[in-house]
């Protein structure tokens, strides 16, 4: 006689295979486009990548994977936010964005898995996938984007990434959603997650007033689509070369001010491997030639100037800042959630000497 | 912040000196015996004060830990089982203590019943790595989370006292 959690269970698995099933038939009913064999360069109005084509004709990369991390379901108090339909509640996240996104795009390829990649047993896979999943089996990949939100996630993935040398970018709202952030992180020449205590886009709010009882983090879709808005542009920019990539770009939403800056590395971090990074970086940029840098003079050509217009050089925000210190020197709009005192914290009694084994203090504890 | 008795019984865990995790290997094991070391004074502390309030065990490689927590609500005991892992990144990043009986029952509470800890916990760990461990973890976020959390949901009609339970 099955369980009361058993036959949930097989509820939960059979409504999952009916809504798949739904998705399907929906598919087929309302002719979304199929899958493009072959994609085809040709610019033309019925095909639908013809603008994509003409990037690959500069040589840009033809195809697209995407592999997907997260250990959640949808659940209907995402539907405020996120991209799922409340049809998909009950779903993993990942398999449920895999879903929304092939019928957008079927062209894809997807690797989803549901899991929290913070605790070793799924850790080592997880950093299998950045090194081994690229497009081509066995190659890392080439870009890995962080969106989770909190801060033992991002931890983890700096963890992984450090490790493996592997550029990444963060992005992040805040708790109260009125600003978030992006940030470009390239191991051993750019800061990493742990070199400085997190950064924070300034909200100009009087922390005391703000409302904090019984609740946990607020949400607003708007200030979320912004930076994912960011986050995708800088992306786009990096992968495709073109314009400007931040290393770091604030959104503070109450003043639509957009920080933005660039962070070196901490020659103290507290990951070893990010120190590693520094030194690799360091030891390349010597054997690198020295590239010119040619000013190129263009002429300004206008008939007549009636109005006196000039073109006045865009000043950089962003200045190369030593992450050192206790308070790195931020510029304006950026702060620190919290800093770390040189001198150690806690001062006190440490554990003492022993010579008992592990398992002798396991089994005294369990005696107690 | 914390108060007065929190930060007392929190300055009388010995500090921890291993900056190791679970990936570390032997450096791991030192870690764990000081870990073990640690709590073992906690819990012989608490005895003494007549506030023996958990007990905590771990699986071999001492990265799952599981056990009880109580609390005492107006002479009666209420026991709760908690559990949780030790992430990849302890002890940069404190481990997420879930009461899984208790998921869904308050705000103060993610998916899967990890608990919700203050602004101040995060901070506190942070200047304090690697010397805080998971004594001071039960001490500073645990402990008043439950007596927060627990009288409050005795109040709401949320959970109720087992009969089997005696102070």
């Amino acid at each position: 006689m099955a369980t009361v959690e058993e036959l949930k269970l097989r509820i939960r698995e059979l409504e999952n295979e009916l809504i798949k099933s739904k998705q399907k038939q929906s598919d087929a009913e309302h002719h979304l486009r199929p899958k493009i064999d072959k994609m085809s360069a040709e610019v033309v109005d019925s095909n639908p990548y013809s603008r994509l084509m003409a990037l690959k004709r500069m040589g840009i990369v033809q195809d697209y994977e995407l592999l997907l991390f997260d250990y959640d379901k949808v659940e209907l108090a995402n539907m405020n936010r996120l991209f799922f339909q409340p049809h998909q509640a009950g779903l993993s996240k990942v398999e449920a964005a895999e879903h929304t996104l092939r019928n957008i795009n079927p062209d894809v390829a997807f690797e989803t898995h549901n899991y929290n990649i913070t605790t070793m047993d799924n850790f080592t896979h997880f950093m299998n996938r950045i090194s081994h999943g690229g497009l081509e089996e066995g190659k890392p990949v080439d870009l890995v984007l962080s969106c989770v939100d909190n801060f033992e996630a991002r931890m983890a993935i700096n963890t992984a990434c450090n490790e493996l040398g592997q550029i990444w970018m963060e992005s992040g709202v805040s708790e109260n959603a009125v600003s978030g952030h992006i940030q470009l992180i390239i191991p051993g020449e750019t800061a990493c997650f742990a070199c400085a205590p997190p950064l924070v886009v300034a909200a100009n709010i009087d922390e005391k007033t703000l409302k904090r009882d019984g609740v946990c983090a607020a949400s607003l879709p708007t200030t979320m689509g912004v930076v994912a808005g960011l986050l995708v542009q800088n992306v786009l920019k990096y992968l495709l070369g073109f314009g400007t990539v931040s290393y770091y770009l604030g959104y503070n939403a109450m003043q639509d001010f957009f920080p933005s800056m660039a962070m070196k590395a901490n020659p103290q971090c507290d990951d070893r491997h990010c120190r590693r990074q520094q030194d690799e970086y360091k030891k390349k940029e010597v054997e690198r030639p020295k590239q010119e840098v040619v000013q190129e003079e263009e002429e300004v050509v206008h008939e007549d100037n009636e109005w006196g217009i000039e073109l006045v050089s865009e000043v950089s925000e962003a200045e190369l800042q030593d992450a050192s210190g206790p308070v790195p020197d931020l510029p304006e709009g950026i702060t620190v959630a919290y800093t770390i005192p040189e001198k150690d914290g806690a001062s006190g009694e440490t554990v003492e000497e022993t010579d008992q084994s592990l398992e002798e203090l396991m089994a005294q504890m369990r005696k107690m | 912040m914390a108060d007065e008795a929190t930060r007392k019984a929190v300055s009388e865990i010995p500090l921890l000196k291993t900056n190791s995790g679970p990936r570390d290997k032997e450096l791991w094991v030192q870690r764990l015996r000081e870990e073990y070391l640690a709590l073992i004074k906690y819990v012989e502390n608490n005895k003494a004060a007549d506030n023996d309030w958990f007990r905590l065990e771990s699986n071999k490689e001492g990265t799952r830990w599981f056990g009880k927590c109580w609390y005492i609500h107006e002479l009666l005991k209420y026991e709760f089982d908690m559990e949780f892992d030790i992430p990849v990144t302890y002890p940069a990043t404190a481990p997420e203590v879930a009461i899984p009986e208790l998921d869904g029952k308050t705000a103060k509470m993610y998916r899967g019943g990890k608990i919700c800890l203050t602004d101040h916990f995060k901070p506190l760990w942070a200047r304090n790595v690697p010397k805080f461990g998971l004594a001071h973890l039960m001490a500073l976020g645990l402990g008043p989370w439950l007596a927060v959390e627990i009288p409050d949901l005795i109040a709401k009609g949320i959970i109720q006292h087992k009969e089997q339970q005696n102070s």
